[in-house]
This record gives C-alpha cells, structure tokens and sequence, in this order.
C-alpha cells in the first residue's frame, strides 16, 4: 500500500465517519489527502524535537542516538570519521505483533 | 530537546485543527489510519509513505534461542516481524533536529 493508497482509503471511510463538513465546504479527496500528511508530518515533526510517539497496539516511535565511531570504506577499506547522529525507530506494538502471528 | 511523549490524542488534535473537523472525527480517522496500516500489514503487504518510510513485514526462521540468565535452551518459533526503514528525508529531519 502507499500513501495515495491509503488517502483513497480513508476517502472511502469520510460516508461513514463524517457528519460535519469542513469548515471550506464539502469533505473532498483533498481533505483526505490532509488528514494524512498531517499525521505523518506530525510523527517527523515530533521525532525531529526529540520527543517520543506512542500509538498502543501499532507501536512507538522514537528516536536513538548512535555514538560517533571509526568507520571503513567496504571497497578500499580506508577508515573514515563517522560523527554521532540521531536516528528514528520504530518499535512493533504488542497488539499488531500479535495479530502478525495469528494471535 | 525536550522529551514529551506523543499519542493518538495529539495526532487526532492536530487533525481538528489542520484540516476542520470534529474532535470526534479526528480521532475517528487516526484510528482509521492505524487500522488501514496494520490491515495491510497483517496480509503482507508492505505499507510505503513516500517521504516518511516504508513499514514491511519478514518472516523469520525458528532458531535455538537461549535464556541469558540461566543459560537454557530454549527453541524460538518461526515468526513475522514487521520493520520499519525510514526514508532518507525521515533521516535528515531527525538528524537535524536533534543536533546538539
């Protein structure tokens, strides 16, 4: 699935979850479209804050730091400084994890 | 950097504010979104967001795993993990962010 993918989807659900309409009118693709990017950019705005997301059953989001360390070039073997970074991870919720194993 | 944790409850109020709609509602798509996600996922399709990252499901294979306090064997069934590669404008962001 991908994100176009998964706008059309929740498209499909605006019959069944929305009574208001928007406060521009009436509730188009292009408002799926929002409601998806915002959750997203939402996710990478707080990880780039260095705060945590927690959503129970899918899983956290969260952000590691790696300690700067000697690298090596695999094709020439020369080392190269790698400096320390952040970078995000991803944990599976308990409730997803099951449901992937039939549980 | 500060160090607060963010839930549905956060992502559903920023849903409300950006694009109108109820709280209710709000909430009501980001569960929606999570379903359609892990949905996917359950059947084995990887789930790509472009500019954010793909989520895919492996399988792996039983092994012999052992008990690091006693040392026991003990056998690991053959199971599905699902992992998550963050695409590189993630990475960026995140590195970027959190530079001291």
């Amino acid at each position: 699935m991908i994100r176009s993918e998964l706008i059309q989807k929740v498209y499909d659900d605006f019959d069944r979850l929305i009574a208001t309409e928007p406060g521009d009118g009436r509730p188009t693709q292009a408002h799926a479209e929002r409601v998806v990017n915002t959750i997203f950019s939402e996710i990478t705005e707080a990880l780039a804050s260095g705060n945590r997301v927690e959503l129970r059953g899918f899983g956290a989001f969260s952000v590691k730091h790696r300690d700067s360390r000697t690298g090596r070039n695999p094709r020439t073997g020369e080392s190269v400084p790698v400096s320390e970074k952040s970078v995000p991870f991803f944990k599976t919720g308990k409730l997803l994890r099951d449901r992937l194993n039939d549980k | 950097m500060s160090d607060k944790t963010l839930t549905r409850m956060e992502l559903s109020e920023a849903v409300c504010r950006e694009v109108g709609l109820s709280k209710i509602e709000s909430a009501q798509l980001v569960e929606a979104v999570l379903q359609h996600m892990s949905d996917a996922l359950v059947a084995g399709e990887p789930v790509k967001i472009s500019s954010f990252g793909t989520f895919s499901v492996r399988d792996k294979n039983a092994r012999v795993g052992r008990n690091p306090k006693t040392g026991d064997e003990v056998p690991i069934e053959p199971r599905r993990v699902l992992s998550f590669r963050p695409s590189h404008l993630m990475k960026d962001r995140v590195a970027k962010g959190n530079q001291d």
